[in-house]
């Protein structure tokens, strides 16, 4: 039977990296140039799922499934943190009537 | 007897801390009865001591503990008590039981009652420990508490600042000397490799004798001395210590402590005699300090003045007997010196007393008819200082008067002249205080009394202690110098000494006398037969007269010489090592801080979309320095 390692390994390393790669900056710069929140938040989940992706293609061409169990836990700490930074979302909008960010300039000394 | 030795210090100790944890809660009965009580029970065990030794000729050396040891300097806590301090013992218990009792009447009426007879215990306590020491370690121990305590005394009445201030220069003085006598020991440490007495004076000039370390520890101990007993050019403390309560000149400023210096030079009179060339400075500084302070005393007008420069010249006395190798005359001065300046200090304080705290002279006159026991008393005192046989001055200075002329003539004429002065102003003292009319105010008359028994009982033993003293150490049949000579046997057989015939000395003695007679009537003559009085500040004196009453503006030379340049160096140090220097790094790192975060406080602009810029810029470039490392 053919095995989903056998499917992943189809594609060369080099393409996931590449891939990664543009996720994750696509990511990045949409945290940079963004002022909406929940787009920046987006954009976090952008880079943290590209490395994700990542680490599954080493772990492939590892041999070694815990890198596979590793992204599992991670996947679920994402959602945990997904919700408390919507909850923050949400008490930023209810307090200020906006999600720009550059409104939230109060956070100084 | 022996182990009963330690409590002769720690009684006295131990009323200080009664007394001054009970000074604001014990009645003044209670503090004076008990005060009295310690010094009296020391000054009997003592007199047990003293008795020991006497009779079975051993001095009695105790070692309490180890107290430390470095390598292989071992430090015992000892005590020893020889023929010389016995005798200390004797006059410091003695005396200070009569200033003790004495002050519980002169001292009645102050709200500090209490702390005056916790310091005054507190000083017996060291004196005792400064002679009872059986090494110079223990007597540095007592040589600094008593000069703490009399900073605390002459300071008893604090609240005056110019008391404060004497205190404070008594206090410095003392610690110019006490620093050569520290340096002192030191060299005793590196030469001798003890502090003992009994090991330094038994190894001094054994081996391989050569003057230079002698001389040089010499001078410094008496370095020491001259800060303690007053001599030129520190003595200008003692006549401002008189700041303080009378028994308190009396005990400290007269009869004990400042002769510390003259115990500690007859103490190491082994390492004087090997030094001749301090010996000579003790001489000429012992007999400078004599003229001056005489000269001095001729016109000073406040009656405790008068006797304080008394003191500092009979000290230079003292130390002119040490520097001619009269060690016994010199000790001898010091014993009947305790009793006849006690005593007239003492008196003093009863005219003090009587005069509600008058102490000019020229405010008193005629108080003989009403102070009869203090007339009396002070009479005598008058008379043993002056050098009138048989009174106990005259032996003992003519003592050591002799002794000078055996070494220098000429030192001997100064020292004649000198005794001459004593007996002017002594008698320029009894003359103006006790005969003539009373020159005070109406209400100052009318308060006139004599003193309460507890102040006239002590003032009636030291008049015939002033009276007899002198008989222990009569030419010929020299009680004191036979049991003292185990102390300075050594020295004595060092020293050459030019026996004197007898008509020489009946000669010298003639001599004296005429001299203090001659200017006892002198002193009849201008101060009862004319009825001069000191003229008043205001008016102007003669040249001499001037420069006798402002005390050779030696304290106007001393501020020249030595305080201006300390306060402009002070100033200097404070305007520029203090403030600009240490004040400048202190509070430059302050500013640099303040204006290093005012800069950084830029960055935290508050606005997230920046942060957020920020955290990926630092993301970055630590990837980057990682890729770059590796």
């Amino acid at each position: 039977m053919k095995t989903l390692n056998d499917a992943i390994q189809a594609v060369p390393l080099n393409h996931y990296i590449l891939l990664c790669s543009i996720i994750f900056s696509i990511g990045v710069i949409g945290v940079l140039i963004r002022r909406n929140a929940i787009v920046i938040f987006m954009s976090i989940e952008l880079m943290l799922n590209s490395v994700n992706l990542l680490l599954t293609a080493f772990s492939v061409y590892h041999g070694d499934a815990t890198g596979q169990v590793f992204v599992f836990f991670i996947m679920a700490l994402a959602a945990a943190e997904v919700a408390v930074g919507l909850a923050i979302i949400v008490m930023i909008y209810r307090n200020t009537n906006s999600i720009d960010i550059n409104v939230l300039n109060r956070l100084k000394w | 007897m022996n182990n009963l030795i330690w409590l002769i210090p720690i009684l006295p100790l131990v009323g200080f801390i009664i007394n001054g944890i009970g000074r604001n809660t014990l009645s003044k009965g209670v503090i004076g009865f008990l005060g009295s009580l310690v010094v009296l029970v020391s000054f009997g065990l003592s007199l047990a001591a003293f008795l020991q030794v006497k009779s079975t000729g051993v001095p009695i050396d105790v070692k309490v503990y180890d107290w430390f040891a470095i390598d292989d300097f071992h430090f015992p806590f000892a005590f020893l008590i020889d023929q010389l301090s016995s005798l200390m013992l004797l006059i410091i218990t003695g005396v200070g039981f009569l200033i003790h009792l004495y002050s519980v009447g002169y001292m009645k009426d102050d709200a500090g009652f209490g702390k005056f007879f916790a310091y005054l215990n507190l000083f017996v306590f060291f004196m005792l420990l400064l002679v009872m020491g059986s090494n110079y370690v223990i007597m540095f121990i007592g040589w600094e508490g008593v000069g703490l305590c009399s900073y605390l005394l002459i300071g008893f009445w604090y609240t005056n600042p110019s008391y404060a201030d004497a205190a404070k220069k008594a206090f410095v003085m003392n610690r110019i000397g006490d620093l050569g006598f520290i340096f002192g020991v030191f060299l005793l440490i590196k030469y001798f490799g003890s502090t003992s007495f009994a090991e330094i004076f038994s190894h001094a000039g054994t081996q391989q004798y050569s003057a230079a370390p002698y001389v040089l520890i010499t001078i410094l101990l008496f370095i020491g001395a001259v800060g303690k007993s007053a001599q030129l050019p520190l003595f200008t403390w003692l006549p401002d210590a008189m700041a303080g309560p009378t028994p308190v000149s009396a005990l400290i400023h007269a009869a004990t402590m400042v002769t510390a210096g003259v115990y500690m030079v007859a103490r190491s009179n082994i390492l004087f005699t090997l030094a001749p060339a301090t010996m000579h400075i003790v001489a000429i500084v012992g007999l400078a300090t004599a003229v001056v302070a005489a000269i001095i005393a001729l016109t000073q007008t406040d009656i405790k003045k008068v006797l304080a420069y008394s003191t500092v010249s009979q000290l230079g006395y003292m130390f002119l007997g040490l520097g001619v190798g009269a060690y016994t005359g010199a000790f001898f001065h010091v014993l009947t010196h305790a009793f006849f300046k006690a005593l007239l200090f003492l008196g003093a304080g009863s005219v003090i007393h009587a005069c509600s705290g008058e102490q000019d002279m020229r405010n008193m006159g005629g108080l003989k008819g009403k102070l009869k026991i203090t007339f009396i008393t002070m009479l005598v005192g008058t008379l043993a200082i002056s050098g009138i046989p048989p009174f106990a001055g005259f032996f003992s200075k003519d003592e050591i008067l002799a002794h000078v002329f055996a070494s220098s003539p000429a030192m001997y004429a100064i020292g004649v002249i000198t005794a001459m002065f004593t007996s002017f102003y002594m008698f320029r003292l009894l003359y103006l205080t006790f005969y003539g009319k009373f020159r005070g105010t109406q209400e100052q008359e009318h308060h006139l009394h004599e003193s309460p028994p507890s102040m006239t009982i002590p003032l009636i033993i030291l008049a015939i202690l002033s009276l007899i003293g002198g008989f222990i150490g009569i030419p010929g049949h020299h009680l004191l110098g036979e049991y003292l000579a185990p102390v300075f046997q050594r020295s004595a057989a060092l020293l050459k000494v030019n026996e004197l015939g007898s008509q020489t000395e009946i000669a010298l003695m003639a001599v004296s006398v005429t001299a203090a007679v001659i200017a006892l009537v002198y002193a009849y003559m201008k101060y009862v037969k004319t009825a001069h009085v000191p003229i008043a500040d205001t008016e102007k004196r003669s040249f001499l007269a001037n420069l006798s009453y402002h005390k050779f503006y030696f304290d106007e030379i001393y501020d020249i010489l030595i305080r201006k340049p300390l306060d402009w160096l002070s100033e200097f140090a404070y305007d520029n090592i203090e403030k600009l220097g240490i004040d400048g790094i202190v509070n430059g790192f302050g500013k640099g801080s303040m204006e290093a975060s005012r800069g950084l406080r830029l960055l935290q602009s508050g606005n997230v979309g920046f942060y957020i810029f920020m955290m990926v810029v630092g993301i970055v470039s630590i990837l980057m320095y990682l890729v770059i490392k590796f």
